[in-house]
């Protein structure tokens, strides 16, 4: 239809071809020993969409200077012919070498513990960059073409890029939010602005009425319309009212739920661009991101709403104060490594704290010594524990901890009534029973881990003071089971382990 | 393309997503969060047309600034997510080490 767009089958073939190529690379994953092959299969997808793109926008400007002949058809051909873009190719190589050096470093120096804020700040960028070329879309039309007869953009394109602009937006800002609450430069703590549900259904509201005035404008040429600005200002600033308040812990809902609108962004760009490796990509990003929020909230038993209306743990943490102080078992490293040693199976369970504390290496340490002693160490995981989805399973993998040692909640919570020793290392909501049995609770109905079903618990927790995230008090504490290891995670299993040692 | 055909390339393809997502073992969500990043960077394919394209200076650069951050993305999410799934391995390869200990621990 438009000239500029796949004007050769083969382009679109291609562009097929890489979208093709990223359905493997997620296939891969289905389990470790194929999932790196399904990343080089998303490499060479990525390659073949930016080859194909480059070789049909390139305009070599040497074809006429080549005194072939005078015919007169040939000179008209030439000086209609737009000149060459050796100079942009130029730009564009300068543009990869530095993204890609600063993604390069990134990526090799970022610790495993602080992936979720490399995502966020990843989510932020791939937002920024849809804003950017919906901008650019907008400013010209006619390399994209979508540029109409009538000197405007093409009304269903103009909606396209308004949307492909307002989700990148929206992404862009809330990741930054995430960002800042994952990393620390921000309280995790929620921040509620009075009024805030009337005024986050209002500005989204605009977005759409405004989006509709400036599909329905009359004039709507290459960057002519001040209406998509603001649908641009209004999402920059609904993507931040939307992220502040909810909660650190809520967190792996959150970036997950970036995860899908950065796909979403590039699927309305994809539309606006005909392209189907981005239709393709957008669709897959998009509905991964939203299986990964559904199954944060299943294993937390929230609904997406409740989560996303946020200020979860703001209230709660005032009603922990007031219990009266319960006794409780402490034990020391020797004791725990002495039932450690006795034990026929122990199931250690990982929390955010452990990756927090650090203690993710001298766990896997502790296993070892273990294993030496006849023990079989098995790893149970929690859906939510940690700052993102499948965190815990990365540090437990960075310390070597072969994966088949490593279980899910609902394939290992079985074997704690013949577990010996439970071991909890910085996780608390998680194996809390309240959840199980206290209606009021603010966790009930969350599925948790039966710990006290086995022979001994062993709670590593800095104080007592400090209660979960989600600010209830845990009967798990006081059980007659319990030993309560009150330390440092990192410095109490680095004890544990001299103790094991010895 | 009418917007027909693009349509339905992406209802069909959401489907895909929904069934490879689910198949996706939930150890490696991490790596699918950080490789579905990556891909979602193919968004540089607009970027590079508008970079390239004659016509409008401020467009140009728009373009090349979405160019740079994308390749953030492509190299970095795929780099990390290569480091992380180089990580993940079976029990096998550390049983060689004290194969007499591994033994007695089954």
């Amino acid at each position: 239809m438009e000239p500029t767009v796949a004007v050769n089958p083969w382009v679109a073939v291609a562009y097929l071809a890489s979208g093709v190529l990223f359905i493997l690379a997620l296939r891969g994953l289905s389990s470790p020993s194929t999932s790196r092959t399904g990343n080089r299969f998303g490499m060479l997808g990525m390659l073949i969409a930016v080859v194909t793109t480059l070789i049909n926008n390139y305009r070599p400007s040497t074809i006429c200077e080549t005194p072939v002949a005078n015919v007169a058809a040939e000179l008209t051909a030439c000086q209609a012919a737009p000149a060459g873009n050796e100079q942009s190719f130029l730009w564009i190589a300068a543009a990869i070498a530095i993204g890609g050096t600063i993604g390069l470093v990134t990526a090799r120096r970022i610790q495993m513990t602080a992936m979720p804020q490399l995502v966020a700040a990843f989510h932020s960028l791939v937002g920024m960059a849809a804003v950017l070329v919906a901008i650019a879309a907008f400013l010209n039309p006619g390399a994209f073409g979508i540029l109409g007869a009538d000197g405007n953009i093409l009304t269903v394109s103009r909606i396209e890029m308004s949307l492909g602009a307002a989700i990148g937006a929206i992404t862009f800002s809330g990741s930054v939010i995430a960002f800042a609450k994952l990393n620390g430069n921000m309280s995790g703590a929620p921040i509620i602005l009075p009024a805030r549900h009337v005024i986050n259904l209002g500005t989204l509201a605009a977005i759409v009425v405004l989006t509709g005035m400036f599909a329905a404008a009359v004039h709507a040429g290459p960057g002519e319309n001040n209406l998509f600005w603001i649908v641009i200002a209004l999402s920059f600033a609904i993507g931040f009212l939307l992220i502040i308040p909810i909660g650190g812990a809520d967190m792996p809902v959150v970036v997950s739920m970036l995860n899908s609108y950065s796909g979403w962004a590039a699927a309305a760009m994809g539309f606006t661009l005909h392209n189907t490796a981005m239709i393709i990509t957008g669709a897959l990003v998009g509905s991964s991101g939203a299986i990964l929020s559904y199954i944060m909230c299943r294993a937390m038993n929230r609904s997406f709403i409740s989560v996303i209306a946020g200020g979860f743990g703001a209230a709660a943490a005032i009603g922990g104060e007031a219990k009266e102080q319960r006794p409780y078992k402490r034990g020391s490293a020797e004791d725990a490594a002495f039932l450690l040693k006795e034990a026929e199976n122990v199931i250690i369970i990982p929390g955010y704290g452990m990756a927090v504390a650090q203690a993710q290496h001298v766990l896997r340490e502790m296993g070892d010594q273990l294993k030496e002693h006849g023990v079989n160490v098995k790893y149970a995981i929690h859906p939510v524990a940690g700052r993102m989805p499948g965190h815990m399973n990365v540090l437990l993998a960075e310390a070597n901890v072969p994966y088949d040692e490593v279980f899910e909640l609902e394939d290992i919570n079985h074997e704690f009534a013949q577990c010996d020793v439970a071991f909890i290392i910085g996780a608390n909501d998680v194996v809390n029973p309240a959840a199980k049995t206290d209606k009021s609770s603010p966790i009930y109905g969350m599925p948790v881990f039966d710990v006290e079903k086995a022979k001994t618990i062993m709670f590593i927790k800095r104080s007592m003071s400090g209660v979960g995230y989600s600010g209830v008090d845990n009967d798990v504490f006081y059980l007659d089971q319990t030993m309560m290891l009150l330390a440092d995670a990192k410095k109490m299993v680095e004890e544990i382990n001299k103790a094991l040692a010895d | 393309m009418d917007f027909i055909s693009i349509l339905s390339i992406f209802v069909l393809a959401c489907f895909v997503g929904y069934y490879v997502v689910w198949s996706v073992t939930p150890a490696l969500h991490t790596p699918l969060m950080s490789v579905t990043n990556a891909i979602s960077s193919v968004i540089v394919v607009g970027a590079l047309i508008a970079s390239a394209a004659a016509g409008s200076a401020s467009s140009k650069w728009f373009g090349l600034v979405a160019v740079a951050l994308a390749s953030v993305n492509i190299f970095g999410g795929f780099a990390v997510t290569a480091r992380m799934l180089a990580m993940y391995k079976k029990k096998e390869r550390a049983a060689p080490k004290t194969p007499v200990e591994s033994q007695g621990a089954k």
